[in-house]
């Protein structure tokens, strides 16, 4: 299907959705304050729904997902190369199942990278690309793509039905669980909230939404993991892990944190660490 | 492994063993070199943000279970930030004190430097009984200021509180917000009240 094609027909789709989301949204909350009943009933009713709207043929993340292939195998930078010479992990140009042991460590750059960060090094190294327009367009926008976020949603959607198998063989990848883990629990900044405050608990909520206890492995933190790159409604754009982290800083009113750094590849490492065994389906769709 | 402390209050801390970190270690200094490069970007109003001080560094380091000689240092430093009102008035008008607790606005990167911050109260603890759409990090707050008389006493404890959680519970998880200067010692009455007040909905 054409590029053209394919976005004409989900425009409809997407508007229809996104009424359906606001329909569901008001009618949620009123049904909740006339009748009382009590959030958890809501709760499966929310789960309900979103197993009625994770479909592939409504999800627009998957309009990402096509921009995606057209960017891997697109010639750009001063050796016009296309990304088809990126080792993501398991040779160069294998795309399957990369993004289920991502993070991981590197030889050729010595370091443990997710998959945003090798991008970016293979965008650098294999194309001489100069990646500071892909950095600055890093979270798309009204009328913005991200060529990051639509090549994360066209690779990680190869690794659908792959189990997330986190890589920690390495004493590098050792050292980036170990940060990883710090830094969940580091407490900081004006509201004195680290991720443990919101994610080391089941079944908690903030407002009506349900918080992963993501401090333990097992379900919580595999369906959460499992399920990134999404398609945020409420933002209307395809996001990545890069961006979820990104956000909660913003909330836990700390500064923004550096795309693709050191500190957000070893929150990565520390959460898929408790999400393995989590079988990829993405990009999924979310709130 | 568990610690009671026997005071006037029994306080049982569930601590965690000390192979908090279940896997391996990394020294401190990395960490904190790592934060520094995270955050390199950080404008200047923002940067004494990705500092810890004394008590987020000994919560951090202890997963919120620091041991009792810690707990009770922790409990000493915070009881002796906090800046009661005045005039000595620790009830403020409920009205506001509504707004404040069911606004989460302000503080982040994203908002103006002097956006009008919300206590965002409702974002973990049921208040009024109106109010469905309420949180379940912190305990229910329904009836507070019922369940305690609307004594004075318990009005200034409360203000306290709010003012710094950890004077009352170290490594507790609700933020600090007299002690941050998040909200305003004006603000702070106006929830106080909330709690407090025969008149507010959270007491009726």
């Amino acid at each position: 299907m054409t590029q053209a094609g394919f976005g004409k027909r989900f425009a409809g789709v997407v508007a229809a959705l996104v009424a359906a989301l606001v329909a569901f949204g008001t009618g949620f909350y009123g049904i909740g304050h006339a009748a009382g009943a009590a959030p958890l009933d809501s709760t499966k009713e929310i789960e309900k729904y979103r197993e009625m709207i994770n479909d592939p043929m409504a999800n627009p993340a998957y309009l990402s997902v096509d921009r995606g292939e057209i960017l891997w195998m697109t010639a750009r930078g001063a050796k016009n190369a296309t990304l088809e010479g990126c080792d993501l992990g398991e040779g160069r140009s294998k795309l399957e199942g990369v993004y289920a042991k991502l993070p991981r460590y590197f030889k050729d750059s010595d370091t443990v990278m997710d998959l945003e960060q090798r991008l970016l090094w293979c965008m650098a190294t294999v194309q001489g690309l100069d990646t500071g327009d892909v950095v600055a367009r890093r979270f798309g926008g009204p009328g913005t793509t991200s060529d990051m976020e639509d090549l994360a949603a066209f690779i990680a959607n190869k690794s659908n039905g792959a189990k997330i198998e986190p890589q920690l063989a390495t004493a590098g990848e050792q050292r980036m669980y170990a940060l990883g883990e710090a830094l969940f629990y580091r407490r900081a900044s004006i509201s004195d909230f680290s991720c443990a405050t919101c994610h080391s608990v089941e079944g908690k909520r903030i407002r009506l939404q349900g918080l992963p206890n993501l401090s333990e492995a097992g379900k919580t933190a595999q369906e959460t993991m499992a399920t990134w790159p999404a398609y945020r409604v409420s933002q209307s754009q395809t996001r990545t892990m890069q961006h979820r982290l990104w956000d909660c800083y913003r909330q836990m009113r700390m500064p923004a944190p550096g795309y693709a750094s050191e500190g957000i590849t070893a929150l990565i490492v520390y959460l898929n660490a408790k999400a393995a065994g989590g079988v990829l389906n993405v990009p999924s769709i979310k709130r | 492994m568990k610690i009671c402390v026997t005071g006037i209050l029994v306080l049982c801390v569930m601590a965690n063993p000390l192979t908090a970190a279940d896997g391996p270690t990394i020294p401190a200094a990395e960490v904190e070199a790592a934060v520094l490069s995270m955050f390199k970007a950080a404008p200047v109003e923002l940067r004494s943000r990705i500092d810890q001080d004394e008590t987020q560094r000994i919560c951090s380091e202890t997963r919120n279970a620091p041991p009792a000689a810690q707990a009770e240092a922790i409990k000493a430093r915070e009881i002796a930030t906090i800046v009661y009102p005045d005039d000595g008035n620790v009830l403020g008008d409920w009205k506001k004190g509504e707004v404040v607790a069911q606004s989460g606005a302000g503080g982040q990167f994203s908002d103006a430097p002097g956006a009008v911050r919300g206590g965002n109260c409702y974002a973990c603890h049921q208040m009024a009984a109106a109010e469905l759409s309420f949180g379940t990090l912190g305990p229910s707050l329904y009836g507070y200021g019922n369940a305690r008389s609307f004594e004075a006493s318990a009005a200034k404890a409360v203000y306290a509180k709010i003012f710094n959680a950890q004077s009352v519970q170290p490594c507790s998880s609700m933020p600090r917000f007299g002690y941050h200067k998040f909200l305003t010692i004006e603000q702070l009455r106006d929830v106080t009240a909330y709690l407090m007040s025969p008149d507010s909905p959270v007491n009726k």
